[in-house]
Order: structure tokens, then C-alpha cells, then sequence
């Protein structure tokens, strides 16, 4: 079998109704997969840029480009072999963990308490991906009640 | 100039020179329906259901060239048509569909008729617009009629909300298209034609592999020129037949899973494949890892995402296959036709050892039989459509098609009841040939309300229903595959074909006998109006060669030797 290798697609499209479900819809179709996928308007610009991460062989991620760029309103897509690649979390710690254990971990990832409420404390970190989910196994025992993971956005080098 | 909506849909398809429009109203499309009334720039021909009407406008678009149009309503209207789109899309077919749609004010509160048509049409079209606003719709359907018609052609629907074809608003048609998302790239890359060239003059025993797309682009006789200057023998792909004359020496047959046992063991012996708008489907291609095993591939498509998709291309060619050839033609002098001497007796051999051929039979007329006298009787004078199953193969097999946009057949998405509204689309854009639909005794019933629509518009299309009491291709699944379950294909139990066609005002025959088909088809021709001629045909008779599903080409089922047990 051919290997199922991660990778990472910028698309940029025409900022117009119904082009996400354009996308997500190929991809469905087509029987690839989305780790993630995260989508925001290109400043100043008609377009929106999509950062997908997916997972494919070789031949299966060429027909992904090629098929998303069948597309009308795709502009251009991008499969990065280069790339800086960075994700964020946010993550709730109950307030009876150790505020600066946390604090210290955080800032190890790029991070830090960004919230403090009466029961709660939520912290940020943003890093590679793989570097996120090395956190997330670090802050387990100090009892995360909630974890959300933006998705990978990349830029070429 | 400020017209309503409807009025600018009209106005655009007048600009278009769209000269036939298929379709049939409704509530959301009424005020589109108005202005057709008053309009005398086209003609509309009512179909009697919807999936006819994309289906007839897929029959008319690919017998001209030209984009098929198609109007609907909304909800059941529109998901009627949708077998029609998804068959458009998988074929190539430039369309442009036109729907209704609730007002806007009432999308997404399950209104009367109302459904989702963009997110259903989404995935079985090139591309679809829903209008918000009247001021859009020049570009919409500019855009439309652009996008159906360039790169690789396909169906584009348009949904307009009813508010929205009330809407006055100012209408020029006369706008530059700026799409800067959607550049077809149409010129192939001049270093890799050389490089294939070369290759090809290299090859011992090169292959020439045309596709559908040689049809779509209007290349068949650029092609015929490049296959005759070089020398190299050709397999046709279904949707190619009539891309080379069924007498060119040159043209082995067409292969796949009914594909001839030359033009498969020519595919399975070559090595070098070049491929010409083809697109390795797998009714073509049998076994992947063991076609054309030994072959390097030369592959010429206008579509990026058809190249190395299922079979790696060594030379990649992104182009209209018209400006390929033309390009390929400059370097005909390198290669050396005599060259291929051997290999052409080599496949001339395979054809003489398992010839495409059937047995008769002294008590039932055999199904090849009638395709082939049909072809004896009106060759290059008829266009052929059909319907799907084993009536269709044998269509493909044994009429001798002479020209490109003879043969109109749904490939891709493979749509019983195809045949017979495509037909009149046919007989609409070209009237001054005698339109054939070789059809089933199951594919028939699924459209056979278009005998309303033939009558009335007098589209005198000849169905030929070749009735083996049997959804015949899946009996034949059945006895191959299912140890002869024959579960739910015994069509034993029929309408009276001859009255069904004499009910709608038609004419019906039915035949045992060879003399009886002649004097039927004469007898239909003259009559000039649509007819049903039921011919009874063998019933256990098999589509061979056969390659089963996920098979090697070279490994074929064959027809038994006469007399053979």
C-alpha cells in the first residue's frame, strides 16, 4: 500500500456564497479526508485563504490539488513542502490547579494565561502542531475541562 | 436598457443564438414562461418530464456541438432533472440549465416547491449560481453559457428565485467576462509534443487510444490525419465511435469491457499508449496494475486532474486536443510509418484469430443482427442514440459509424431512459437525418411518455426496441456471475409495444423476421412520424467479448466457436 502521508493545502478562493461547501463537498465526494480546516478573508483582497490539512498518498494529494483547482472559484492552490506551520489551543483548568505550573508550561509553547475567572482559568498556547498535542499530553494531569484546537494555518518559506 | 428579469434570460439566450430550448414550466419559472410565450427568437419544446428535458438537450447539444439548453421549476422540477445533470456531467456535455426558484423571501422556510437545487446540484455539475439580485443575471448566464462550453465542457445550472425574474433592472449582454479564477489552459506545452513525438517514433508498437474528448473538442479529422500520417493502429474508446470511419484500416476497434479481442490484446501488447481525450475509465482499463503493463503513456487531455489520475502519464499534455494534433502533425517527418509494418500485421493477426462476430439463429432474429442491417440500410444517413445495457454495447459494437456526433450514448453515468428524449434532441439539430434509438424492452418504459412530446413537435424519432423479454444486461451478470439467479430481470410481463406507440399517436410494429424488420424500418422512414418497432429477439443472447468487472483485457470472455457446446 502506498503511504498515507500528512499533508498541508492553502487554497485561495473567491470570497462568495457556497464556496466552503464547494470545497467540503470534494472532499466528501472524493472520499479524502480534513484533519483540519480553517478558513478567514485575505486582508483587503476578494479572496479567502483555507489552510486544509489532510492525508493522502502521493497519488491521492495530487488529485486533491488538481481537483480543487477545477473549481471555478479556486484562485490558487498551494501544497506546501516548506513551511512555517502553526496552530492555537485554548484550554480551561479548573481554578484549584497550580497557576504557575500552568503559566510556566504555557510560555514553554508560545503561550500564556489569557483568562481568570471565578472557577476557571483559561490559558493559550499556539506552536506546530505536533508540538500542540506534546502540550496537550503534558497539561493532563492538571485536569483540562475543555480543549479547542484551531487548526493548522501555514505559510510557504 | 431596463427589463425584468425573465425578459433578460430571454434577451441572453437570443444573444447566445440558442435556437431550441427544452423544458417545461412551473410555478417558480412562470414569469420566465411569460416571456417565452411572447418571444419568437427560439423555439421551446415541451417535454413530458423533466429528466427528458436535460436529456433531449444532451442529445441536441452533442448531434451540433452546440451548448444544450434546459428550463425547470423548482423543487420536483428541478430534482427530476438532476439524473440529467449528473449524466451531462460525467459525459462532457456543454449545457446550461435554468431553474426556478421560490422567492427569495421564502428560501429556507420549506416553502411550497422549494429545495436546496445549488447544494443538490453541486456535486454533479461544472459549475451552478443561485441569482439574488436581476442586475447579476447578464453575467450569470454569460458566465454560464462561457464556463459550459470552454476547458472541459459540462453542464452549468442557474437557479433563479421567482422575485428575482420579476426584478426590473438595467440588462447589457455586451460585457467582457472576467473570470480570473477560470483560465482553461487550451495550448499544449510545445517541448512535451516534441518529447512525445520522439517517443512515438521510438515505439515498436505504439497505440493510439481516442477518447470522447475528440468529439468534444471537433478534432476527429485532425486526428484521422495524424493516425493515417503516422501509420499507427487505433482502439476507440464508447463515447469515440465515429472518431475514425468504421472502414479505416487503421482503426483495430473499440476496447474495454466489450471491446474487441484485437483492440484489447492490441492495448495489452503495446508499448506506448496515446492517449487522446480519453480518460482511463474503468470499464476501458479492466485490471489497472496490468493494463498496458509494459506501455509508456502519452496523455493528451484538456482537464489536469484526468492525467495521472488512475494511470501514470510519462508525457503529460494539458491542451485542446485540436491544438495538440495540429501541434503533433508538424512532426509527422521523424516518424517513420513503415516501421510499424510488423506491428500492424500483429494486430491485424488478432482480429482474424477472434473477430467481432455473433451466431445466428434459424428461430429467433439475433439483437447484432438487427444493429448491423440498420447499419447496411442507412450507414452514414442515421444518427444512432441509445439507451443502456446490452442493446447499447451491441449499438457500439456493430453499427458502422462514419463521422464524429453520430453516436450519442450515455457513457459515463451509464442512464436508462436516456435514449429516446435524447433522440429528439438529435432529430431537433438535425433534422435532415433519420434519428435512430436502439433501445431495450426495460430501458424503453423509463421515458416512454416522449412519444406525447414526438408526436406534437413531430420529431419522428425511430425507436428500435431489441425485446428480449429481459433487463438483459444484469440477466447476463446473473448467468455469468450469480449462478443464473435471474433475481427481478425477467421482464416477462410487458405493455403491448405497438399500441403503447398507436396510443400517443405513433406507430407501432412488431417483428419476428428479417423481412418483416426491413419492411417495418422502410415503412417507419416514410411515415415520417415516431415509431416503436419491437423487434423479438433471442432471449439468452450475450454481449461478448467480455471482460469481468475488475478483470485483465487480455483475460476475455470470448464468443463460442459455432457449434461449440
Amino acid at each position: 500500500m502506498e503511504n498515507n502521508e500528512r499533508r498541508v493545502v492553502s487554497v485561495i478562493v473567491v470570497n462568495e456564497a457556497s464556496v466552503l461547501s464547494r470545497i467540503t463537498d470534494l472532499f466528501s465526494g472524493r472520499g479524502y479526508n480534513i484533519t483540519s480546516l480553517t478558513v478567514a478573508p485575505i486582508p483587503d483582497s476578494k479572496y479567502s485563504r483555507l489552510t486544509i490539512v489532510t492525508s493522502g498518498s502521493i497519488r491521492v494529494i495530487e488529485q486533491i490539488t488538481k481537483q480543487l483547482h477545477k473549481l471555478i472559484p479556486v484562485l490558487r492552490v498551494y501544497e506546501h513542502a516548506d513551511m512555517v506551520e502553526k496552530e492555537m489551543a485554548l484550554i480551561k483548568f479548573p481554578i484549584t490547579e497550580s497557576l504557575s505550573d500552568i503559566n510556566a508550561l504555557c510560555e514553554a509553547y508560545n503561550g500564556k494565561i489569557v483568562n481568570v475567572g471565578e472557577n476557571v482559568i483559561i490559558a493559550m498556547v499556539s506552536d506546530e502542531p505536533n508540538r500542540i498535542d506534546n502540550f496537550l499530553k503534558a497539561i493532563k494531569r492538571y485536569n483540562p475541562k475543555e480543549i479547542v484546537r484551531s487548526g493548522a494555518v501555514a505559510l510557504e518559506r | 436598457m431596463q427589463i425584468s428579469g425573465a425578459q433578460m434570460v430571454i434577451e441572453a439566450l437570443i444573444a447566445e443564438g440558442v435556437d431550441t430550448v427544452f423544458g417545461y414550466p412551473g410555478g417558480a419559472i412562470m414569469n420566465v414562461y411569460d416571456e417565452i410565450y411572447k418571444q419568437d427568437g427560439f423555439k421551446h419544446i415541451l417535454n413530458r418530464h423533466e429528466q427528458a428535458s436535460i436529456h433531449a438537450a444532451e442529445g441536441y447539444s452533442k448531434a451540433s456541438g452546440k451548448v444544450g439548453v434546459a428550463m425547470i421549476t423548482s423543487g420536483p422540477g428541478f430534482t427530476n432533472a438532476v439524473t440529467g445533470l449528473a449524466d451531462a456531467y460525467m459525459d462532457s456535455i456543454p449545457m446550461v440549465v435554468i431553474s426556478g426558484q421560490v422567492p427569495m423571501s421564502l428560501i429556507g422556510t420549506d416553502a411550497f416547491q422549494e429545495i436546496d437545487a445549488v447544494g443538490i446540484s453541486r456535486s454533479c455539475t461544472k459549475h451552478n449560481y443561485l441569482v439574488t439580485d436581476a442586475k447579476d443575471l447578464a453575467r450569470v448566464l454569460k458566465e454560464a453559457f462561457y464556463i459550459a462550453r470552454t476547458g472541459r465542457p459540462g453542464p452549468v445550472h442557474v437557479d433563479i428565485p421567482k422575485d428575482v425574474t420579476a426584478q426590473i433592472a438595467e440588462f447589457n449582454y455586451d460585457i467582457e467576462i472576467e473570470l480570473e479564477t477560470y483560465k482553461p489552459h487550451v495550448k499544449g506545452n510545445p517541448r512535451q509534443i516534441k518529447k512525445a513525438m520522439e517517443a512515438i517514433s521510438k515505439a515498436k508498437r505504439p497505440l493510439f487510444y481516442l477518447g470522447g474528448g475528440i468529439i468534444n473538442a471537433n478534432a476527429a479529422y485532425e486526428v484521422r490525419d495524424l493516425v493515417h500520417k503516422t501509420g499507427i493502429p487505433a482502439v476507440e474508446t464508447f463515447m469515440a465511435r465515429g472518431v475514425l470511419s468504421y472502414d479505416d484500416e487503421l482503426l483495430v476497434g473499440m476496447l474495454g469491457m466489450h471491446g474487441s479481442y484485437a483492440s484489447n490484446m492490441a492495448m495489452s501488447e503495446t508499448d506506448l499508449v496515446i492517449g487522446l481525450g480519453a480518460r482511463f475509465d474503468d470499464r476501458v482499463t479492466g485490471k489497472l496494475s496490468e493494463f498496458a503493463k509494459n506501455a509508456g503513456v502519452i496523455h493528451v487531455d484538456i482537464d489536469p486532474a484526468s492525467i495521472s489520475k488512475l494511470v501514470n502519464a510519462d508525457y503529460p499534455i494539458v491542451g485542446d486536443v485540436k491544438n495538440v494534433v495540429n501541434d503533433m502533425l508538424k512532426h509527422t517527418d521523424k516518424v517513420d510509418s513503415k516501421s510499424y509494418e510488423l506491428w500492424r500485421e500483429t494486430v491485424k493477426n488478432f482480429n482474424e484469430l477472434h473477430p467481432l462476430t455473433f451466431h445466428e439463429d434459424s428461430d429467433r432474429l439475433k439483437p447484432q443482427w438487427v444493429v448491423k442491417r440498420v447499419g447496411e440500410l442507412l450507414g452514414d444517413d442515421a444518427n444512432i442514440s441509445t439507451d443502456v445495457g446490452q442493446h447499447q454495447m451491441w449499438s457500439a459494437q456493430f453499427y458502422p459509424f462514419s463521422r464524429p456526433r453520430q453516436f450519442m450514448s450515455s457513457g459515463g453515468l451509464g442512464t436508462m431512459g436516456f435514449g429516446f428524449p435524447a433522440a429528439l434532441g438529435v432529430k431537433a439539430a438535425s433534422p435532415e437525418k433519420v434519428s435512430i434509438n436502439f433501445t431495450g424492452d426495460g430501458s424503453i418504459l423509463m421515458n416512454c411518455q416522449e412519444l406525447m412530446t414526438a408526436v406534437e413537435k413531430k420529431l419522428p424519432v425511430i425507436n428500435i426496441i431489441l425485446n428480449n423479454n429481459f433487463l438483459g444486461m444484469v440477466r447476463q451478470w446473473q448467468t455469468l456471475f450469480y449462478d443464473k439467479r435471474h433475481s427481478e430481470t425477467d421482464l416477462s410481463v410487458q405493455p403491448d409495444f405497438v399500441k403503447l406507440a398507436e396510443a400517443f399517436g405513433g406507430i407501432g410494429y412488431r417483428v419476428h423476421t428479417k423481412e418483416e424488420f426491413d419492411v417495418a424500418l422502410k415503412d417507419a422512414i416514410e411515415k415520417d412520424v415516431v415509431a416503436f418497432i419491437e423487434v423479438i429477439v433471442h432471449r439468452m443472447e450475450n454481449v461478448m467479448p467480455m471482460v469481468p468487472a475488475g478483470g485483465s483485457l487480455f483475460n476475455m470472455m470470448l464468443l463460442e466457436k459455432k457449434g461449440a457446446k
